[in-house]
């Protein structure tokens, strides 16, 4: 017997999946299938008129549904409000070390998303840049944010500080 | 409020990055006997208990709080479990401690706790739904572009989280109770180690602890009497806000200078900087203790970097955090909350040993969770209110 059977066994890992079938909602139905389309598709709110993107159908601040008629389709450019590198691993994220996990204010829209920049030097990195969706080829687009790989600087002179700061 | 309350019993546990010679009853039971036992009472004396711990999804037991009351003494008592992520620990308390102010019972049990080492909290955290990229690698993912904001917006120096990291560790070698012991910790350690989620390295963020933390919680009259002196509380108060909402402040949440300002009219302080010997604040990284001197409103916007740079958080600073070390120092999520209420309750009590402040009369205790949306506060005093 080797002597590593006789070692006490102190932790077992035992996995567990559940499997969840997923009910998107009508709204976010909407959104998802538009997103297989290649459009983003915001809702305005119906009491201040601000859009969020994405949407779950209804404004968390006023609680109220977000309008019928509410639908915004916004560009795939917008600016970089916020990022992080990140250089610690984790399970169910399957991108290289380091990345950059940024929050995008799409134009147009007065919520941010989370998203990965790619195609930039980690010290070119910086708030109020410029930024454009980089997309699946159209033959793998599915029902999800996925569909963008990741977002990669313009050569445009950068969002001022004022114009995102409401959003961090 | 139909009654006064007072915390008599507190019991935590030795935190560590693995207790596996206990089970997760025996954990909390460590917590909850030591707390029984400081409030020179038994099992037989508690009429409930309150049970608070992260999301459950962090081991993946299920609404462990069913078996855990019957596995810790509480077999056939009322029992109440809370939930509100990181913060729990700060609303279990309060949740307690409403049981007892409202006539219901007049001894409470609470106890909070979190089984790191059985658990794996940046994978619970990771989520991937089709609206979202799975990008934020755990809390730390989440909250690094904040502190990059408060940085932005502050003007604060670049080494502000680096002071914060030192003093609490400092603070942690005169805690046994404390999971990190660096002896030799320093500046150019934290200033050295590895940046995992830029700007936050991996010295300015908590360790994975396993620990609990209890109390027992007793009404005027019993409390009055109680073998050890009380920690009377003056005022307690819970706000949260929505995740994500268009125009919301991330960095400095509404519901934080909510809270602080409702808490401290309840409490009757008008100068909480002055009128507050000191405070156990939710610090999971270091960044975050500026961020909520001015969230607590000891400091005014963008000014909180100056309070642990001028050395008034320290020891021996006009204002004391985190005298036990703070969550940098251990962090077994769901009692980390619970921790801080705590520790704040020892300092007035005059039972925080080694990193006891001098005459503190009246502490803050203070939590927050989730996307910084959930905040739970107390004051803590060694006079009746």
């Amino acid at each position: 017997m080797s002597e590593e059977a006789n070692e006490p066994i102190e932790v077992l890992r035992l996995p567990v999946e559940l499997e969840y079938q997923y009910t998107a909602g009508e709204s976010a139905s909407r959104f998802l299938r538009a997103i297989k389309r290649g459009k983003l598709l915001g809702q305005r709110c119906p009491v201040d008129g601000r859009v969020y993107f994405p949407t779950r159908g209804c404004c968390p601040q006023h609680g109220v549904p977000m309008a019928d008629d509410g639908s915004v389709e916004l560009p795939d450019v917008g600016t970089l409000v916020t990022y992080s590198i990140v250089r610690i691993p984790s399970e169910n994220i399957p991108l290289d070390l380091p990345y950059v996990t940024i929050q995008v204010l799409l134009d147009g829209a007065d919520t941010v998303m989370m998203h990965v920049l790619g195609e930039c030097a980690l010290e070119d990195v910086h708030m109020g840049m410029r930024l454009k969706a980089k997309w699946k080829p159209e033959e793998e687009w599915e029902s999800s944010v996925g569909n963008i790989l990741y977002f990669v600087p313009q050569d445009e002179p950068d969002a001022p500080y004022d114009s995102y700061k409401e959003h961090i | 409020m139909a009654e006064l309350c007072g915390v008599i019993g507190i019991g935590q546990t030795q935190y560590a990055a693995k207790r596996q010679e206990l089970s997760m009853p025996g954990l909390l039971r460590e917590a909850a006997e030591r707390a029984l036992e400081d409030a020179d009472c038994t099992w037989a004396d508690i009429d409930a208990v309150v049970i608070g711990k992260a999301p459950d999804m962090f081991e993946g037991v299920m609404m462990p709080e069913l078996f855990l009351n019957d596995a810790i003494g509480g077999a056939y008592k009322p029992m109440l479990r809370v939930h509100t992520a990181g913060s729990v620990g700060g609303s279990t308390a309060i949740v307690a401690a409403s049981l007892v102010q409202s006539g219901i019972h007049d001894r409470v049990l609470t106890v909070a706790y979190e089984k790191q080492s059985e658990s794996n909290a940046t994978w619970a955290l990771t989520i991937s739904m089709p609206f979202s990229v799975a990008t934020v690698a755990g809390a730390g993912g989440y909250f690094a572009p904040l502190v990059r904001g408060y940085i932005r917006r502050s003007g604060a120096p670049e080494d502000t989280g680096i002071r914060v990291a030192v003093k609490d560790r400092q603070n942690a070698l005169k805690n046994p109770l404390a999971h990190l012991q660096l002896e030799d910790i320093s500046f150019d350690m934290v200033a050295d180690s590895p940046m995992l989620w830029d700007p936050i390295r991996y010295l300015e963020t908590c360790p994975s602890s396993d620990g609990a933390c209890a109390m027992v919680m007793a009404k005027e009259s019993i409390a009055t009497d109680s073998t050890r002196p009380a920690a009377w509380i003056h005022a307690t108060e819970m706000r949260s806000e929505p995740t994500m909402f268009s125009g919301r402040d991330q960095v400095m949440p509404r519901a934080t200078l909510d809270n602080a300002a409702s808490l401290y009219k309840k409490a009757g302080i008008q100068n909480p900087r002055s009128e507050i010997d000191c405070a156990e604040i939710y610090v999971p990284f270091s960044w975050f203790e500026p961020m909520w001197m001015e969230g607590m409103l000891f400091a005014p916007i963008n000014e909180g970097w100056k309070m642990t740079y001028e050395g008034s958080t320290a020891l021996d600073g006009d204002l004391p955090v985190n005298m036990s070390g703070g969550v940098l120092s251990s962090n077994p999520i769901g009692a980390s909350g619970m921790i801080r209420f705590a520790e704040a309750a020892l300092q007035v009590r005059g039972m925080a040993g080694e990193h006891q402040i001098d005459g503190a009369r009246k502490a803050l205790g203070h939590a927050y969770g989730g996307g910084s949306q959930y905040f739970s506060t107390w004051i803590v005093d060694n006079r009746k209110p």
